[in-house]
């Protein structure tokens, strides 16, 4: 994999001493699409913002496809699509133009059999010639997605494409963002929404406090970290835990049923330990299942640690 | 130079004043009609003539300057508050084009508004008075360069404004009472002595004497002052737009 962008040392302190940004490294592959997760205030706009040219860096360097963003910034932002997390658009434009400018401030030459290609992938077509205060908020948001890709950018930028969007959007959105990446566009895309880093992404990044804490392969997060829990159902239930077994991390379910957390990747789980114990200490089993962490019990499990 | 930017800038702001025709054209053409009607027609038939041209006839550049100063200004500041106000900057700061560009576009837009609409209001006051033009050239090139400068001055309220009272300020209190204390309703001459010395200080009394003269061949000050003034007003704009933009003054965090 070739990296199309690398962000080394970044950081930022805005005027009033507050430091949105410590110190952020990260490269990212042509073609893949990584989401970046991380609380409000986390710093992800403020990343992207600096990488598109919107803000400015205090320290660091950020190189597109080799080309480095405050010197080459042309042939950087060429590159570059960006769509912003709140719907800025000219209200009284209509679609075409409002595109059409788009693609005129980055150079490129009217083409408008090409905007209307791209509006299509929207499912925009039918609304090229309304004007922008008539569409509806999520229409809208395709309209911002249009204007970031008519100029055919090999990086897609997408902040918080989802937020305050319903379902059905919401699906659509992971749908274009699919069809997307078949054409060869990297995308990074922030959210606080995990469902959709899970749903999207192939590599995950979470930032926090101005700190990428850690940027992996989703599956290979998701098993690394993944803590298990084997539920245990009793046939009679139970208050509190047992005295014989307070030696293993047990709680008490809703249920009465015991929740016994392990991690899967262990040489030893003690799960062969804890059921003769359990029968040890005369309890009689209904029945067992597991269940895996989600990505949200892992997001919040890193971004406490990093409180701490 | 990404000519393509300064084209898509260029025609989006055009647009904008073709979309609001009535309000970006007919309304100064109506109230220069007006202007016409109560100075010239009105008062104006009372009042000798000054300096050997009709009273009439003589308030027509300053009219012109009164609508282009406000209109260039008041056009170039919008045309960039506009997308500041409405987040729609963004694109700007993160399309690959210089800040020089930008400039080209959007005071072009507005300089290129400003000249029609003193075109107009040439064109509407020769209904009203009879006018020969002694320096067509000179009318032009002070016109426009009037035009450019003082849509400089309007981008770089525009990028100073942080609402729309802000916005309206300085054409407001500055630019208008700067205009009629200028002379464009009077000869220089006709104030008493020590208003004579004190509107030296006022930098529109330099345009509007210079324009008079391409007009009439007679002006308040020297036509070289003029011109000095209007290359030095143009530079202070440039120079403080230059900086704005290295400094990423009120644009960039």
């Amino acid at each position: 994999m070739t990296t199309i962008l690398s962000v080394s040392g970044v950081t930022k302190t805005y005027e009033g001493g507050h430091q949105a940004l410590k110190g952020v490294n990260l490269d990212i592959d042509e073609g893949e699409i990584l989401a970046l997760l991380g609380p409000n205030g986390a710093g992800k706009t403020t990343l992207i913002s600096i990488i598109c040219g919107i803000a400015t860096a205090t320290s660091g360097t950020i190189t597109v496809a080799g080309f480095d963003h405050a010197r080459d910034y042309r042939a950087a932002r060429n590159l570059i699509g960006l769509v912003p997390q709140e719907i800025n658009l000219e209200p009284f434009e209509t679609v075409m133009n409002s595109v059409r400018f788009s693609r005129g401030l980055f150079g490129k030459p009217r083409d408008d059999a090409r905007i209307e290609e791209i509006l299509k992938l929207l499912s925009l077509h039918d609304k090229k010639d309304d004007r922008i205060m008539t569409l509806s908020g999520g229409m809208k948001r395709r309209v911002l997605i249009a204007k970031a890709l008519c100029h055919d950018p090999k990086i897609l930028f997408l902040d918080e494409p989802t937020a305050g969007v319903d379902v059905e959007l919401r699906k659509d959105m992971w749908e274009i963002v699919a069809q997307l990446k078949k054409t060869g566009v990297t995308v990074i895309l922030t959210t606080h929404y995990i469902e959709e880093a899970e749903a999207m992404a192939d590599r995950i990044g979470v930032i926090s406090n101005g700190e990428i804490l850690l940027v992996e392969e989703k599956d290979a997060l998701i098993k690394r970290l993944g803590q298990k829990e084997l539920l245990i159902e009793l046939d009679t239930p139970v208050d509190t835990v047992p005295e014989a077994l307070s030696g293993y991390p047990l709680t008490v379910s809703d249920a009465g049923g015991l929740i016994y957390s392990y991690d899967a990747q262990a040489g030893s789980t003690g799960i062969t330990g804890l059921l003769s114990d359990l029968r040890e200490a005369g309890l009689h089993l209904a029945d067992l299942s597991t269940r895996q962490s989600s990505l949200e019990d892992i997001f919040v499990d890193l971004v406490k640690e990093d409180a701490a | 130079m990404n000519w393509n930017a300064i084209a898509a800038i260029y025609r989006f702001e055009m647009a904008r004043t073709f979309r609001t025709l009535v309000q970006s054209v007919i309304s100064p053409v109506l109230s220069t009609s007006l202007y016409f009607i109560v100075f010239g027609a009105a008062i104006g038939s009372r009042i000798d003539q000054v300096e050997g041209v009709s009273y009439g006839a003589f308030i027509v550049p300053g009219l012109i300057m009164l609508t282009v100063l406000t209109q260039s200004t008041s056009n170039a500041s919008f045309g960039i508050y506009f997308p500041k106000f409405i987040g729609t900057v963004y694109e700007l700061l993160s399309a690959p084009i210089s800040f020089f560009e930008i400039v080209i576009g959007y005071v072009g837009a507005a300089a290129t508004k400003a000249f029609m609409i003193g075109i107009i209001i040439l064109i509407t006051a020769h209904f009203f008075v009879d006018l020969t033009i002694a320096h067509p050239v000179w009318m032009m090139l002070f016109l426009i360069l009037t035009c450019i400068s003082f849509a400089l001055l309007g981008f770089i309220i525009g990028i100073w404004a942080g609402n729309f009272e802000q916005l309206q300020l300085v054409p407001m209190l500055v630019i208008t009472p700067l205009v009629f204390l200028g002379g464009s309703f009077y000869s220089i001459s006709m104030l008493p002595p020590v208003w004579q010395t004190i509107t030296l200080f006022n930098p529109v009394v330099y345009l509007i004497s210079g324009f008079r003269w391409a007009f009439f061949g007679q002006a308040d000050v020297a036509l070289g002052w003029s011109i000095a003034a209007i290359i030095l007003f143009m530079s202070a704009c440039l120079i403080t737009i230059g900086w704005i933009f290295r400094s990423g003054y009120k644009l960039r965090a």
